[in-house]
Formats: C-alpha cells, sequence, structure tokens
C-alpha cells in the first residue's frame, strides 16, 4: 500500500500534480487571506483596555506576546486578565480595565518580570516611568471641578499628585467670586493606570485612560510657536522688539508675559499698608510701618 | 447487519480489559494530570505551575515554552527574553527524546475532544466521506510561520483554537466552549479524525520533531502479526503503521519512524500478539548489526 503510494507520487503527471497540490495550496491560501482580513479586526484594541506597563508598542506586542498569562498570575492585585473568546482585546492577549480595577504600580512590577518574550519590556525598571496610557477629561461638562465643586479626588488618588494630574485655579463665571481647581493631566508624567477613572465619583467617569494615540494631538510639523523661536534665537526675527511703554503712575510698572501690574516699595507710602493685619497690629495707625 | 467485532476485543480476551488498555489509562493521566495541576492555582491557590501551554513556569524556577510559539515570535522579529529561549529549548530536547507527537497524545487537551469524536464514531458507525489531504497541515504550518513573517504578529494565535482550550480552561473560556463543540462535530461528522491528523500545525511542528525523536514505537514481534487489523483500525495516523510491520520482506526495519505517529500506544495495547512495543529509534540499527554478525 505504501509502495504504490510512493510510486504514485513519484511519478505524478502534471494533471495529477495540478489538482494534488495546487488544492491543497489554494486551500490553505484561502485560509490565509481569510485570517488575514479577520485579522486587520480581531487585532484591534478597544479604546478602554489597557495593556500591562511596560507594554511595547501594539503592532509589535502582538508579535512579540504569546498569550501565557504569567504577567496575569504574578499581579499580586489581580487586575490583568487574559482575553477571552468573544472579547473585543485581541483573543488570549492580558488587559486591564481601569474602571473596574486600575494598576496599582507595584514598585517591583511583578508582571513584567514575569514576562518571557519581552512583550513587556524588561528595560522598565521604574513604575513611574510606564506608559499604559494616558488620562483625559474627556467630559468637561459633567466633571464636578468644572461645575464649580471641589471634588479633586482623581487628582487625590494620583500616585504622582501634582506631577501627573494638577489643579488649575481658574475663575468661575457662574458664581463671579468663586475659583474653580480643574483637574488637568500632564503627559510627561501620567503613566496611565488609571486610578483616576477608577475613582472618579460620577456614574461615568469624566476622567479616562485612553491608548496614547486617541489621548495626545500632535501639532503639525511646520507649526511653530513665536515665543519659543524667539528664546531659542535669542530675540525677535522679524522687526527688533521695542520696549514697550506703560503710561503708569510713578511707582509702579508692568510686567509684560509676567506678574502683570507691580507697585513698588517705594510706593508704600499709601495711607494703608497692603497688609490690614499690620494696620490692626499698630494700633490702626495709618501708615506706620516697622 | 454483518457481525460486528468490537474492536479489541481478542487483545481483552488474550490480556484482560487493564492490559490491553494500559497506555490509554496512563495518556488520560497524563493529560489530564496536566491540565490538573495548572488548575491546582487558579481553583485553589496551590501553585506548582504558573501559565499555559504556551509559556509556564514551575515551582518558580522551570520555565517551559512551546518551541512552534517562540520560533513564530522569533519570525516576528521580536527578541525573546532568555527564559522563553531555555524554555524553548529544555521543551525540544524533551521532545525529541521521548518523540515528537507526545505532546498531541499525551499533553494537548484538544485530543481528549478528538478521541472523543472518534469514539463516538466508531460507536456509532458514522463514515464522514469529507477527506483533507494528510499534508494540508504541513501547509498550514507554512502557512502560520509565513503569516508571521510577514505581518509581524502572532496571527495564528487570533484563531488558534489549540492554544484556546487550554487556556480557555485554565484562564477563562469565554465562547471558546463552542470552539470545543466546533472541533468535536467537525471530526465527528464532516471528516475522520481530521483536525489532529490532517490539519493542526502545532501536530505538524512536533511531527518534524517526531522524524528524528528518539522514543519510537516498534513492531519488533511483527513475525507473530496476524493481520487482525485491529491497530490501523484504533490508530489515529494509520499510515505510519504498514512500513514497520509489513517491512520485513522490503528488510524495511520494524521501527515505527514516521513522525506523524504519536506515540499513543493504542497499538500496544490493542494487539493481541503483543507486536508492538515501546523502543529507541536505533534499535532498528542494532537489530540489523546484530543480524549481520549472526
Amino acid at each position: 500500500m505504501s509502495k504504490d503510494g510512493v510510486t504514485k507520487s513519484k511519478s505524478l503527471t502534471r494533471r495529477q500534480f495540478l489538482s494534488k497540490v495546487g488544492g491543497t495550496a489554494c486551500g490553505v491560501a484561502l485560509m490565509g487571506t481569510g485570517l488575514a482580513i479577520y485579522s486587520r479586526q480581531a487585532s484591534s484594541m478597544p479604546a478602554l483596555a489597557i495593556r500591562p506597563p511596560g507594554a511595547i508598542d501594539e503592532d509589535k506586542f502582538q508579535g512579540a506576546c504569546i498569550r501565557c498569562g504569567l504577567c496575569v498570575r504574578d499581579c499580586p492585585f489581580d487586575i490583568l486578565r487574559l482575553s477571552e473568546l468573544g472579547e473585543e482585546v485581541p483573543l488570549g492577549t492580558p488587559y486591564f480595565v481601569a474602571r473596574e480595577a486600575p494598576c496599582e504600580m507595584c514598585e517591583d512590577i511583578p508582571c513584567v518580570k514575569a514576562c518571557p518574550t519581552g512583550a513587556l519590556d524588561h528595560s522598565l525598571e521604574d513604575i513611574d516611568d510606564a506608559r499604559m496610557g494616558l488620562a483625559a477629561v474627556i467630559d468637561q461638562e459633567n466633571c464636578l471641578a468644572f461645575r464649580g465643586l471641589r471634588c479633586e479626588v482623581c487628582f487625590n488618588v494620583c500616585p504622582l499628585r501634582s506631577k501627573a494630574i494638577s489643579l488649575d485655579l481658574k475663575h468661575n463665571p457662574r458664581s463671579g467670586k468663586h475659583a474653580m481647581f480643574v483637574p488637568v493631566v500632564h503627559s510627561d508624567a501620567c503613566t496611565g493606570c488609571g486610578k483616576c477613572e477608577r475613582a472618579c465619583v460620577l456614574e461615568e467617569a469624566a476622567i479616562k485612560v485612553f491608548p496614547y494615540h486617541l489621548a495626545l494631538g500632535q501639532l503639525g510639523e511646520h507649526y511653530r510657536f513665536g515665543w519659543k523661536e524667539k528664546q531659542k534665537a535669542g530675540g525677535s526675527l522679524v522687526t527688533p522688539d521695542q520696549e514697550h511703554r506703560y503710561n503708569l503712575p510713578e511707582g509702579m510698572r508692568y510686567e509684560y508675559e509676567g506678574e502683570g501690574l507691580i507697585m513698588e516699595e517705594s510706593a508704600s507710602d499709601a495711607p494703608f499698608g497692603s497688609d490690614p493685619l499690620e494696620t490692626l497690629k499698630h494700633g490702626g495707625q495709618l501708615g506706620k510701618k516697622e | 447487519m454483518t457481525t460486528h467485532v468490537v474492536l479489541g476485543s481478542d487483545a481483552i480476551k488474550t490480556k484482560g480489559w487493564f492490559k490491553s488498555h494500559q497506555w490509554l489509562l496512563l495518556r488520560r493521566s497524563s493529560q489530564l494530570i496536566i491540565l490538573g495541576v495548572f488548575l491546582l492555582g487558579p481553583l485553589l491557590n496551590i501553585w506548582i505551575v504558573k501559565g499555559n501551554l504556551a509559556s509556564s513556569l514551575t515551582l518558580e524556577t522551570l520555565p517551559l515554552t512551546d518551541p512552534y510559539l517562540l520560533l513564530q515570535v522569533l519570525l516576528t522579529g521580536q527578541a525573546p527574553e532568555t527564559t522563553a529561549l531555555i524554555g524553548a529549548a529544555i521543551v525540544l530536547v524533551f521532545y525529541l527524546l521521548v518523540g515528537g507527537r507526545v505532546y498531541c497524545s499525551w499533553v494537548c487537551p484538544t485530543n481528549l475532544i478528538t478521541d472523543a469524536a472518534a469514539y463516538v464514531q466508531r460507536k456509532l458507525g458514522i463514515k464522514p466521506k469529507a477527506r483533507f489531504p494528510r499534508n494540508s497541515r504541513y501547509w498550514i504550518l507554512a502557512l502560520t510561520l509565513v503569516l508571521a513573517l510577514a505581518s509581524g504578529t502572532l496571527m495564528w494565535e487570533l484563531v488558534n483554537p489549540v492554544s484556546l482550550v487550554f487556556r480557555g480552561i485554565v484562564f477563562g473560556l469565554g465562547m471558546g466552549w463552542a470552539v470545543i463543540v466546533a472541533i468535536f462535530l467537525f471530526d465527528l461528522f464532516i471528516s475522520h479524525r481530521a483536525w489532529c491528523g490532517r490539519l493542526c500545525p502545532i501536530g505538524a511542528f512536533y511531527g518534524l520533531i517526531g522524524h528524528v525523536g528518539l522514543t519510537r514505537i516498534v513492531a519488533d514481534k511483527r513475525d507473530q502479526c496476524n493481520d487482525c487489523m485491529d491497530c490501523y483500525d484504533v490508530c489515529p495516523e494509520p499510515q505510519v503503521i504498514s512500513p514497520a510491520l509489513k517491512g520485513a520482506e522490503k528488510n524495511v526495519g520494524p521501527v515505527i519512524k514516521d513522525g506523524a505517529c504519536t506515540n499513543c500506544g493504542r497499538c500496544i495495547d490493542i494487539c493481541a500478539q503483543d507486536v508492538f512495543h515501546f523502543g529507541l529509534r536505533f534499535q532498528q540499527k542494532l537489530n540489523n548489526e546484530l543480524k549481520s554478525v549472526q
């Protein structure tokens, strides 16, 4: 039986060759084409799924990650999981959803150490250098801070408090006399851990972690900022600067791009001291200092 | 209906039920123990081994990595960590010693599904008509490697049902149960032993290792064969048997050299004449040398 098989395959006619080998080859090639088309959508990450810290660029990640789940097992907080069939995340790859459980930013980064293939980059040694994504205050209509309320929860839970999220003081136009402390995310420090998203007190988080390409804008290559160019060149690049003169009373000056109106010390012969407490301390005597 | 002789009844008569199923029992134990050890962690929090068959860490020291997957990673242009390289080397050496497709028959849980399909098929007398060419798996193996090289991603892993089944059981199946059902029905109704025997590229990869694997099944007592054909009926890759079993007159040795043989040992179990035994690849040479000396 096998001898027959051998002699047959040795003396294949062209027709036999075409129908046997050609058939298999075309079948497999069709399968490959189908797979390649399917992979276009099957390998795309949904916006809210975040890769573990140290994950290399997504397209490279899908070449390096063998879906072994060792990172999942070594996560002490059990926040990582492998995508199951039917989920939107590429099959078998590790991810977490910040709103459900954010990265706890372990100092020893066990998930990265566990990765056998370098899909999680072992050169990541300081968890603060991780870039899992970038937080963005995506909804400024419902964010309580933008409503003038003192929420600041995202700011306070941020592991890089005041570096990755700062509170910027803004005038509250609604009340006219209050301040608003609005959260601002800084891409040079945000690790994308997602603690802010997890902690946001709204029903649906107003601050969310997104992949970089979704969260970060990019200036056009040709774009230049005048003041930066000026600084670089050490002077104006167009007409030479003329010193601006303000027509101000004596003892006052104006600092452009700075503090603004400045009253100099010598102007303190004004009837009232600048600090009302000072005035009280001196028995209410006007203008008497020291 | 003609009188249907139950497969293996001769062996059971002469050797007893246990003796005629011992390799099958060992094999099932091996498959279930491996799966069980991986499940001890997530179910009972006993962490003997972490990960899955793609890559694992046993007792925090022994790394094991699937060499076929690692080959794909290398083709995508990524440089894996040394642990993965060491792990893959250990696995490669292991299968070179025990015979490549031991992975298929002693480790892979998909084998439980396809063996179940073959069993039901035999019991119900289902004879599917579709046949895939036997070398399809090598074409698919090549395809997976080419896709990894061309796309820079592990494209096959997006659909690979074999890694999905094991990973699914250990990490969460999702809709993976549908894949298990699909493989079963495919093998049962559409094409006999098609997945493991004709299509799976992992089987093809380990089959290539099997071509040079050390441990082989040897039909060393082939002169006792009474042509009952039970081994052909029970074998998942029956084409591998003939050259060794019927090779005496062609001066071909009794070692089953074909890499497609999974070393499952069912032929040993089912043979009432005790023709087959586990042996080594170069046993043949030794025997020939002995003969020439005599």
